[in-house]
């Protein structure tokens, strides 16, 4: 009964709210307050009170009765008061390995001169954290999502309460920022690396990689920021990636096909291991994955691109759009 | 749970159950003291709570108790205690945030248990004290990690914007006339006169201080000797004790004739549990329901248990029951022939020796004049034959021995007589402009029925000790230790102090603690309220709540929109900036503050030194890390100071 009406609630508060962009700012219209449990049974309490009152004709019971009451009252505008005007944004959330935590980062920003206290963010799965924000002060805030499975991990919609000052009063407001996590498969504990592919056959230890310009590629999430070409970015001619190439020699193959795994996922997941090993040891690899592969490449942004092919391969494609790090999040999407 | 927390609740439970202490049963309170010493010593000391089959026997054992010393486990009283106790032990039980709120509810309730014993100004800044307390805790539960210092100032800021609001409602909120349901036998607290006299009675009553009743006079007070107050009148004795006995004729109506002296005036009598009411003799008008008895008592219907406010008017000149019927008669003539020869010697001997009433009368009184007699408040005491022994013997006695030694002699010499016991007199508050009649003012006296006047009042103290009457028992007694202070000679300054006190005291009974359904409408009346009907209040008092805390609510949250000091630095420099622009020299748009400063000096070098002095305080205010009030405070001041 009480969930059906939480449903019912969730639904038309959240008639009209599309995805949030940039920084949101909790104004009254994004907070809603009902009485908690402890609020009503203080109603209970102070009802009884007051038939004592009115029973032994007690003006000091009165007196505390209504003491009581309009502290009730004003603990609501306590409660509001707490979220008002916070404003908060979206931070990058770092990808990670399946099974562990994803860190969904959120910004508060406090521009008042009053401290927030007691600030409680959760997802609709009942993951949370708790937080306060100091006067004029700024607070990062992680949520600890667990990443179950390989892909992208939606944060989905966020709600932020307090219970602030005395409990009686639940103010809250939801967040909807479209942003998500990449979740890479989870690396198998320990797998051989392909045929040939020992530091003396034929993988090359390429020992300089990173040292030869070779060219600009649009910018793909994941990729290091050290790499970003921001001399292009300020010439305002897009978010570019400098490319480095080492000499060409021999390069290892880490090729799907090669993986004897029964599953996909555990091909995958052997993968994953391949691609962390090779880069540990500094062989320059390609992979090869059947919709498609990356030339051989070694460092960490060829790294994170390669464990973004396979933690994204053959699921449905979902929106993508481009730039996903930072603020850029991305234009909310019906 | 954490310590503080822990402590905070162990203050507030300590807070509300203290003032129990002095009516407690003592082993409870010191159950108490020891279960909350107890809890403090393992918090103090980290260790585990107590078991539960511990608490339970503890519980069990303490209910058990109670039930055993009180007899009962129903009543208020008992539930007073029982509360207590079961409060203090759930402090030892404390593992979820809901046993604290539990505890937090519990101690809220248990502040309202303590008015059944007293409402008086300091109980309320106690109330507000504990109040401030529970929740400095009560936010610390929602709150964990806030400090102690904004966790105060969070629950002074919640205590003070209720306290208007808490006005508001006080005044509008529809007052209902309880009681809603039947009061347990122990509901109220009585002390006062009680209609039976013995010998000590009153001078036990004497000692206390406690107010019987205020009075305010509608014009000029009557004389001191005048303020005869009466309460329960005794007819019976029984060689030991006056009762007033019972008749037949109980709904005689008395007769007064020729009144005169007539005197208005209002009294709030404190509640004393009993029907009767006080007034002057003898009583021509009451604004309560109330009847005047065969023998000029006023008594209403139901026990005085709150206070009450009545206006009377009285007639200090009248004659009473010129005819009095022969079973009344009868009656004030009965003595228990047994006991005390010696005294119904000497009345045989009076009657036998003077032809009216009248004469013996004056006879009684010339003995208690000539005979030597004291009067005392610590008189020795007395064997069976107690006014044989008083008369002849010990001589000394207080105004309840010479009343009731009086009676027993006009009856004897078959003079109709009955002892009256109130009030005589008072304490005349100058601040307040009205008279205090405490219990100490407590007095017994007779009335004697002579043929052609009816009842008259004789006072055989007043002949003994003339002072009590004209001024008071302090000028009266010659050992004034056993008096309570007050009733003593006390220096002038705290005299006027404590007049003071209980002219306050006296406005708060009257307009807080008796502002019940009567009050709150003609207080409203007065207010310009037309036709006052709880739809009214109900629609005023929800307009007043509604436009406070909409002025609450503006307050606090325009501080969320106010601009903080950086921005102020901010304007303020761009003002100055706007300044030398009219001045003929604008900022340019790429020019920082330093770089345009060094360009005003060398147009202007008058204003070098301050314009640069300026232009590095607002880049260290601006950019710098720290956020320096007194800096900014400096850096707007000398702006505003600026010539250009």
């Amino acid at each position: 009964m009480l969930a059906k009406l939480k449903t019912r609630f969730r639904a038309w508060a959240l008639r009209r709210q599309r995805h949030d962009d940039g920084t949101v700012t909790l104004t009254q219209r994004r907070i809603y307050i009902i009485p908690t449990r402890q609020g009503f049974a203080l109603a209970f309490v102070l009802v009884l009170m007051l038939l004592g009152d009115i029973n032994y004709n007690l003006s000091l019971g009165y007196v505390l009765t209504f003491l009581l009451a309009m502290m009730a009252v004003m603990s609501m505008l306590h409660a509001f008061r707490n979220m008002a005007q916070l404003q908060v944004r979206a931070g990058h959330a770092e990808p990670v390995f399946a099974t562990e935590s994803a860190r969904f980062v959120f910004h508060f920003h406090n521009n008042s001169r009053l401290d927030r206290y007691q600030i409680n963010l959760h997802d609709m799965q009942g993951h949370s954290t708790v937080f306060d924000v100091a006067a004029l002060g700024h607070s990062e805030v992680i949520l600890n999502i667990p990443a179950t499975q390989r892909g992208w991990l939606k944060s989905g919609r966020v709600a932020l309460y307090t219970h602030f000052p005395l409990g009686l009063f639940h103010a809250w407001s939801y967040l909807h920022f479209d942003i998500r996590c990449l979740v890479y498969p989870r690396p198998l504990s320990h797998a051989a690396l392909p045929k040939g592919s020992t530091p003396d056959g034929a993988g090359k230890r390429s020992t300089a990689g990173d040292e030869d310009f070779a060219g600009l590629r649009n910018y793909v999430a994941g990729d290091a920021l050290q790499r970003i070409a921001w001399k292009v970015l300020a010439r305002e001619q897009g978010l570019k990636v400098k490319q480095f190439s080492t000499p060409l020699g021999e390069e290892l193959w880490l090729d799907y096909s090669a993986a004897t795994d029964r599953s996909d996922e555990e091909k995958l997941a052997r993968m994953v291991r391949w691609v962390l090993d090779a880069e540990a040891q500094e062989l320059r690899y390609g992979l090869r994955l059947p919709d498609g592969e990356l030339p051989a490449n070694l460092g960490a942004a060829h790294r994170d691109e390669c464990l973004r092919r396979i933690a994204l391969f053959n699921l449905p494609q979902q929106n993508d759009p481009l730039p996903l790090v930072g603020e850029g999040l991305g234009k909310g999407k019906l | 749970m954490s310590k503080a927390l822990t402590y905070g609740l162990l203050l507030s439970i300590l807070m509300v159950i203290a003032p129990h202490a002095d009516h407690l049963t003592l082993w409870v309170s010191s159950l108490c003291g020891i279960l909350l010493l107890w809890r403090a010593y393992l918090n103090y000391s980290g260790k585990a709570q107590p078991k539960k089959w511990l608490l339970m026997l503890i519980t069990f054992a303490g209910t058990g108790g109670i039930a055993v010393s009180f007899h009962t486990l129903f009543g208020r009283e008992v539930g007073v205690t029982l509360l207590m106790l079961l409060a203090t032990l759930k402090l030892m039980e404390l593992r979820t945030a809901r046993d604290a709120m539990a505890i937090i509810y519990l101690a809220l309730f248990i502040i309202i248990t303590n008015f059944f014993y007293s409402q008086s100004i300091p109980t309320a800044l106690y109330m507000l004290a504990t109040l401030f307390v529970i929740t400095a805790t009560w936010i610390q539960l929602h709150g964990r990690n806030i400090p102690l210092k904004p966790r105060l100032r969070v629950a002074a800021i919640l205590l003070l914007q209720a306290i208007p609001l808490t006005l508001i409602l006080f005044i509008l909120f529809p007052r209902v006339q309880g009681p809603l349901w039947g009061l347990p036998q122990d509901a109220y607290s009585s002390s006062g006169l009680d209609d039976k006299m013995s010998p000590g009675s009153l001078s036990r009553l004497i000692l206390s201080e406690a107010v019987a009743f205020r009075v305010s006079y509608k014009d000029k007070p009557p004389l001191r000797e005048q303020m005869y107050w009466r309460g329960p009148v005794m007819w019976d004795f029984d060689g030991h004790a006056w009762t007033p006995g019972s008749t037949t004729e109980q709904f005689l109506a008395p007769q007064f004739t020729e009144r005169s002296q007539t005197i208005d005036y209002t009294v709030t009598l404190e509640p004393h549990n009993k029907t009767w009411l006080f007034a002057l003799d003898v009583p021509d008008m009451i604004s309560l329901p109330a009847t005047l008895s065969y023998d000029f008592r006023l008594y209403g219907k139901k026990p005085v248990n709150a206070r009450v406010r009545y206006e009377a008017r009285s007639n200090l000149g009248y004659r009473a029951n010129l005819k009095e019927s022969d079973t009344q008669i009868r009656r004030a003539l009965q003595v228990p022939k047994r006991f005390n020869p010696r005294a119904q010697q000497l009345a045989a001997e009076w009657k036998a020796g003077y032809t009216n009433d009248a004469a013996i009368v004056q006879a009684a009184l010339s003995f208690f004049n000539r005979q030597g007699f004291q009067y005392t408040l610590e008189p020795p005491l007395l064997g069976s034959n107690g006014i044989d022994d008083f008369l002849f013997e010990t001589k000394q006695g207080f105004c309840e021995h010479y009343a009731s030694a009086f009676v027993f002699l006009m009856r004897a010499a078959n003079v109709p007589a009955r002892v009256v016991t109130g009030y005589l007199g008072g304490e005349f508050n100058d601040i307040g402009n009205y008279y205090i009649v405490r219990q100490s003012d407590a007095h017994a006296w007779a009335e004697v029925w002579l043929n052609g006047q009816g009842w008259v009042r004789v006072d055989p103290t007043g002949v003994i000790a003339p002072a009590r009457i004209q001024s008071g028992l302090s000028a009266s007694v010659s050992n004034n230790a056993a008096l309570p202070f007050m009733a003593r000679n006390p220096p002038q300054w705290l005299r006027n102090l404590n007049l003071n006190w209980d002219a306050l005291a006296n406005q708060w009974n009257q307009w807080v603690l008796g502002y019940d359904n009567e009050r709150q409408f003609a207080f409203l009346t007065r207010l310009g309220m037309e036709s006052v009907t709880w739809q009214r209040m109900a629609v005023n008092m929800a307009a007043g709540l509604g436009l406070l805390v909409a002025v609450f609510a503006l307050f606090m949250l325009r501080q969320l929109y106010t601009r903080n000091k950086t921005d102020k630095v901010q304007a303020a420099w761009l003002k100055l900036c706007k300044r030398m622009a009219k001045a003929g020299l604008p900022r340019a748009a790429h020019e920082g503050a330093l770089d345009y400063a060094a360009r005003i000096a060398t147009a202007r070098p008058e204003i070098a030194e301050p314009i640069h002095d300026l232009a590095t305080r607002y880049s260290a205010l601006r950019y710098g890390k720290i956020r320096d009030e007194q800096a900014q405070r400096e850096f707007l001041q000398r702006i505003s100071a600026m010539k250009t």
